[in-house]
C-alpha cells in the first residue's frame, strides 16, 4: 500500500523543484533590472493604516516600491538586532525602538509620528457591566492584557498601577489582536487594547472609554534603518508617513497626532 | 466425540464444498495441490474462518451452521491447532507459551506452569529451553512448543496444518515420531494436513484428496495406491497416471495409444508404477507392444533407485537401478526407448 | 546480517555529513551564544522551573491521553475495514499537516466558553481555556495523530494468525488484545509515545490560542522561551537549552527501547 504512494511521492517531488529551477534565471533577472523595494517593519497595531499609506504611497510615487512587514514590535526588535534587511522601522513604543538604536543600526534620530491611547474591550453590549479601570479588579471577572514586554501590556498595566487597582490577568497575551479575540470570544469578559484596535474590531467587541486623566498615551516612533536594500525609497516613506496626507490618513484610522 | 463437518464456502478462486467425518481416535489426513482449499478446511473447523453452507458438529455440539444457524467462536470451541509456523508469542517465555491454554481456562499461573512444563517434557523439550524466549528456538523445538501448546489446552478436537513444513529435513524424522506418538495418545479426532507421502503414511489412518475444493478419493493409503482416482493421487503416491479413452484394449491418450488388457470400453484411467517402465538406448525388440521414443528430462534419487523424468509424447516417470543410470548414460540426457508391458497397466473406470 | 559492511556510495556519505551538520549548526549556535556568566542565575530562577514542571505535566498527559484514545483509534483504523475508514484516517492525521494556531483556534470554537461542547461543559464548571487542562487537551490534539499514525502500521504489519492462534486456545478478544496484541506491537506503541510525547512537549501554537500564556498556569518551556525572546534573548536561549538537553536526554535513555540496533 504505501510503496506505490511513495514512488508517486517521490515522482511528483520533482515537479516543484524542476519549476524552481526553471522559475530561477528569471527570478534573478527581474530582481537586477527594477529597483529593489525598500522593506518597512512596523509593529501590528499598524498593520492597517499601514496598508493604507503603503496604497496611497505607491499611487503617487509608482516607481519607489515598498514592502510591508508586520509583527509584534518586541519580535521586530528581535528580528533585526539578528540582522533582518529593512530599511524602515515603526515600533510602538520608545524603550523597543531604542533597543534597535543602542544596537547601531539607525540611520537617523527616531522621530514620534503618531500617537495612541488605551480602551476596555468588552463583549457586544457589555454583559458583565464594565464601566471603568477600577472593574477590571472584580475577581468575577476573567481580564487578559498582553504581555508585559508588549507595549500594549505595559502601558495597559501602568493605566491600571496608577488607577490603583490590582489585576490578575488570566492570560499574557502576545499581541492585541489576540487580546481582542479572546474578548470577543467570550474568552475572557474584558481586556485592554489600543483605542484604534476596538474601532477597526467594532463590531465584534464593545470599548470602554478610559478617561483622559487616567489613560495612557503611547507614541509611534519611526527611523531609517542603515541595513535594508533600499534606504532612499525609505526615507521618502518616512517622509510621506510624517507629510500633511499621511498624518490625514493616521487620523482616519483613530490615531491621534505626534 | 466424532467430528461430522459438512462444509461449503467461496474464498476468491476456491470454491471449498466437502464433508469429513472423523471417529474419536482416528487421524485424518488431507492431502491435495496447493490451493485445494486443506487449510480452509482447518480454519472452519477451528472457527477462523466461518462457513456459508452446511455445519460442522464435534461430539453432538453444533459449532457452525446447521438449521438454527450457530456459530460458536474458536475460543469456546475446544479446538487445538498447531499452523505450519510454530506462531509462538515472541514476548513470553517458553513456558508462559505453553501455559496460556490452561490460563485461558482459568488455571491459576502456578498451576499452569506446571501443566505446561509436563507436556513439554512430553514433546521431548529439555529444562534449559523452559524459560528461554522462543527466538532462540530451532525449528523443530518451535514446533514441538506448538504442539504441547495445543495439546495443553485439552483440546476435543485437534488440527495440525502441514506441522512438518516448517522444520528442516534433520529435524523432520525426530518430529514425525514424536507427532505420531502423541497423536496416537489423543483421544479425540485428529486432522493433519500433509504435503508428503511419508507424512499422511506415518500419521494417517485414512487420507482424504482434497482437488479443487472436493473431495476426490477418501480411503486407507492402501486403497489410494490400488485405485488412484487422479492424477493428483497417483502421483502423490509414486504412480503414473493418464487418462484417455479405452476402445478394444487400446486406450488413447491424445498422440499415444497404450495397448491394455481389460474388458472395459470407454473413458479410463491408465495407472503403471514407475517399476514398471524399462528404458533402452537401441529400440528394443521382443515381446513387448506399448513402445517409444521418450527425452530425459531430470533424474531423481532416492534412497535405493534412481526417478527419471520423462518427457516427450507422454510424460511419466521411470524407477531404475543406479547401476542402469550409468549403463544407459541416462545422465547426458537425450533420447530414450520407453517400453511397458501391456499386463502391467491397470485400467479403472473412470 | 552480512559480516562485510560495504560503504555506502561517496556521494552519498558527503550528503550524511551535510545532513548531520545542518543538525548540529542551530545547537552549536544555541551553545555558543550561552551567557556563561549568567548561567547559573538563569537556571535557578522560578520562573523556568514552573515552566519546566508544566511541560513534563502536560506533555506526559497528553502521551497519556493519546495511548488512551489512540488504542482503539488505532485498532478500528487497522481492522475494521470500514468504508469509514478512510474519512476518519484523514480526520485523525490532519492535526499533523495543520497550523497549530489553527487547530488552537478550531479547539477555541469548539471547547471554548461560547463553543459548541465548551459552553455544554460550563454547565458542569468545567472550562478548558487559560487552564492547565487546556493545554493538555491542545497538545494531546496535536500529538495523537502521531500516536495512532505509528501504532496503526504496527498493527498491519502484525501477523494476524498470532491472534488466531491465541483464540483457539481458549483467549476471548479482550484476552486476545491485551496478552498477544498489544504486547506484540509493544515496539510501535512505545515509538508511537515517543512521537506523541515529543511533539507534545515542543507544542507551542495551539497551546497559546486555546490555553492562553500564563506562568505557572498555562506557560510551558516553548511558551516561556517566546516570552523571554521579546524580554531578554539571553534568558530565551537557557529556556532553549533546557528543552534541548530534556528532549536529548530522554531521546538517549530510551534510545535502546525503541530502536533497535547500535
Amino acid at each position: 500500500m504505501h510503496a506505490p504512494f511513495g514512488t508517486a511521492v517521490v515522482r511528483a517531488a520533482w515537479i516543484p523543484v524542476l519549476a524552481i529551477a526553471a522559475a530561477l534565471p528569471s527570478g534573478c533577472q527581474r530582481a537586477a533590472a527594477a529597483p529593489r523595494p525598500a522593506r518597512v517593519f512596523a509593529a501590528a497595531s499598524l498593520t492597517r493604516v499601514f496598508r493604507a499609506l503603503a496604497t496611497e504611497f505607491a499611487v503617487r510615487h509608482p516607481e519607489w516600491p515598498i514592502e510591508l512587514h508586520f509583527a509584534g514590535t518586541p519580535q521586530l526588535v528581535l528580528q533585526l538586532r539578528e540582522g533582518a534587511p529593512a530599511d524602515v522601522f515603526a515600533a510602538a513604543d520608545e524603550s523597543n525602538m531604542q533597543r534597535v538604536v543602542r544596537s547601531g543600526r539607525t540611520a537617523g534620530v527616531p522621530e514620534v509620528f503618531a500617537r495612541n491611547t488605551l480602551t476596555i474591550v468588552t463583549a457586544r453590549g457589555n454583559p458583565r457591566g464594565v464601566r471603568e479601570l477600577a472593574d477590571l479588579g472584580r475577581t468575577d471577572l476573567r481580564v487578559v492584557l498582553c504581555g508585559p514586554h508588549v507595549p500594549a501590556g505595559r502601558y495597559a498595566r501602568q493605566a491600571l498601577r496608577r488607577a490603583g487597582v490590582e489585576v490578575r490577568p488570566r492570560s499574557d497575551e502576545p499581541s492585541v489582536n489576540s487580546v481582542v479575540s479572546k474578548v470577543a470570544l467570550g474568552e475572557a469578559d474584558a481586556g485592554v487594547v489600543y483605542r484604534t484596535d476596538a474601532t477597526a474590531a467594532h463590531d465584534r467587541v464593545e470599548a470602554v472609554a478610559i478617561p483622559a486623566a487616567r489613560n495612557v498615551v503611547g507614541g509611534y516612533p519611526i527611523a531609517v534603518l542603515r541595513t535594508g536594500p533600499n534606504r532612499a525609497v525609505g526615507q521618502r516613506f518616512v517622509a510621506f508617513v510624517r507629510s500633511a496626507v499621511g498624518q490625514s490618513i493616521l487620523g482616519r484610522f483613530g490615531f491621534l497626532a505626534p | 466425540m466424532s467430528l461430522h463437518a459438512d462444509i461449503e464456502l467461496r474464498r476468491g478462486n476456491l470454491h471449498l464444498c466437502a464433508a469429513l467425518q472423523v471417529e474419536p481416535g482416528e487421524t485424518l489426513c488431507l492431502v491435495g495441490p496447493n490451493g485445494a482449499g486443506k487449510s480452509s478446511m482447518l480454519q472452519v473447523l477451528a472457527g477462523l474462518l466461518p462457513l456459508e453452507r452446511g455445519r460442522v458438529e464435534l461430539a453432538g455440539r453444533v459449532l457452525d451452521g446447521g438449521p438454527r444457524g450457530v456459530w460458536v467462536p474458536p475460543e469456546a470451541r475446544g479446538v487445538g491447532v498447531v499452523f505450519q509456523d510454530p506462531l509462538l508469542w515472541p514476548h513470553l517465555t517458553v513456558v508462559d507459551n505453553v501455559a496460556f491454554g490452561p490460563r485461558c481456562q482459568g488455571r491459576p499461573r502456578r498451576m499452569a506452569r506446571t501443566l505446561a512444563r509436563e507436556w513439554l517434557a512430553r514433546v521431548g523439550l529439555s529444562d534449559e529451553c523452559f524459560t528461554q524466549r522462543p527466538a532462540v528456538l530451532s525449528g523443530g523445538q518451535a514446533q514441538r512448543v506448538a504442539l504441547a501448546r495445543a495439546l495443553a489446552a485439552a483440546p476435543s478436537l485437534l488440527l495440525l496444518d502441514e506441522p512438518l513444513a516448517a522444520v528442516d529435513a534433520s529435524g523432520r524424522t525426530a518430529l514425525r515420531r514424536l507427532l505420531r506418538t502423541r497423536l496416537f495418545e489423543f483421544e479425540g479426532p485428529r486432522v493433519v494436513v500433509a504435503h508428503q507421502l511419508e507424512d499422511a503414511l506415518a500419521l494417517a489412518d485414512r487420507i482424504a484428496v482434497l482437488e479443487g475444493g472436493r473431495v476426490v478419493q477418501c480411503g486407507t493409503a492402501a486403497d489410494l495406491v490400488a485405485a488412484p482416482r487422479s492424477p493428483y493421487v497417483a502421483d502423490f503416491v509414486g504412480l503414473n497416471c493418464f487418462t484417455g479413452n479405452c476402445r478394444g484394449g487400446v486406450v488413447d491418450l491424445g498422440g499415444v495409444q497404450l495397448a491394455v488388457v481389460t474388458p472395459l470400453e470407454g473413458p479410463v484411467s491408465v495407472t503403471v508404477h514407475p517399476r514398471a517402465v524399462s528404458l533402452f538406448r537401441t529400440r528394443p525388440e521382443g515381446s513387448p507392444r506399448n513402445i517409444w521414443c521418450a527425452v530425459v528430462e531430470g533424474l531423481e534419487p532416492t534412497p535405493d533407485r534412481v526417478r527419471v523424468r520423462l518427457g516427450g509424447d507422454l510424460a511419466l516417470v521411470a524407477e531404475v537401478t543406479p547401476a542402469a543410470v550409468a549403463a544407459l548414460r541416462l545422465a547426458d540426457g537425450g533420447a530414450v526407448w520407453v517400453a511397458m508391458k501391456a499386463t502391467e497397466l491397470q485400467v479403472v473406470a473412470r | 546480517m552480512s559480516p562485510v559492511r560495504r560503504p555506502l556510495p561517496g556521494v552519498l556519505a558527503l550528503v550524511v555529513a551535510l545532513g548531520v551538520v545542518f543538525f548540529l549548526l542551530p545547537l552549536v549556535a544555541l551553545c555558543l551564544r550561552t551567557p556563561v556568566a549568567r548561567l547559573g542565575e538563569l537556571l535557578g530562577s522560578g520562573e523556568l522551573r514552573d515552566a519546566l514542571w508544566l511541560s513534563l505535566l502536560c506533555s506526559l498527559g497528553a502521551a497519556s491521553a493519546s495511548l488512551l484514545l489512540g488504542v482503539p483509534l488505532a485498532l478500528w483504523l487497522a481492522r475494521s475495514g470500514s468504508r469509514w475508514c478512510v474519512p476518519v484516517r484523514v480526520l485523525v492525521t490532519l492535526p499533523m499537516v495543520l497550523p497549530p494556531v489553527v487547530a488552537g483556534v478550531a479547539m477555541l470554537l469548539a471547547f471554548g466558553r461560547n463553543g459548541m461542547v465548551g459552553a455544554w461543559l460550563l454547565q458542569f464548571g468545567v472550562a478548558l481555556p487559560f487552564t492547565t487542562a487546556g493545554v493538555v487537551v491542545a497538545a494531546t490534539y496535536v500529538a495523537l495523530p502521531f500516536f495512532v499514525v505509528t501504532l496503526e502500521g504496527g498493527l498491519r504489519a502484525l501477523d494476524r494468525r498470532h491472534e488466531d492462534a491465541a483464540a483457539t486456545l481458549g483467549a476471548g478478544p479482550w484476552r486476545v488484545l491485551c496478552t498477544v496484541t498489544v504486547p506484540m506491537v509493544g515496539p510501535s506503541l512505545r515509538a508511537g509515545l515517543l512521537a506523541a510525547w515529543a511533539r507534545a512537549l515542543g507544542e507551542f501554537g495551539a497551546t497559546i490560542t486555546f490555553a492562553g500564556n500564563l506562568a505557572g498556569e498555562t506557560r510551558t518551556l516553548p511558551l516561556a522561551v517566546y516570552v523571554a525572546l521579546e524580554a531578554e534573548p539571553d534568558a530565551a536561549i537557557v529556556l532553549s537549552l533546557v528543552l534541548v538537553a530534556l528532549s536529548a536526554g530522554v531521546l538517549f535513555a530510551l534510545r535502546r527501547q525503541w530502536y533497535p540496533g547500535p
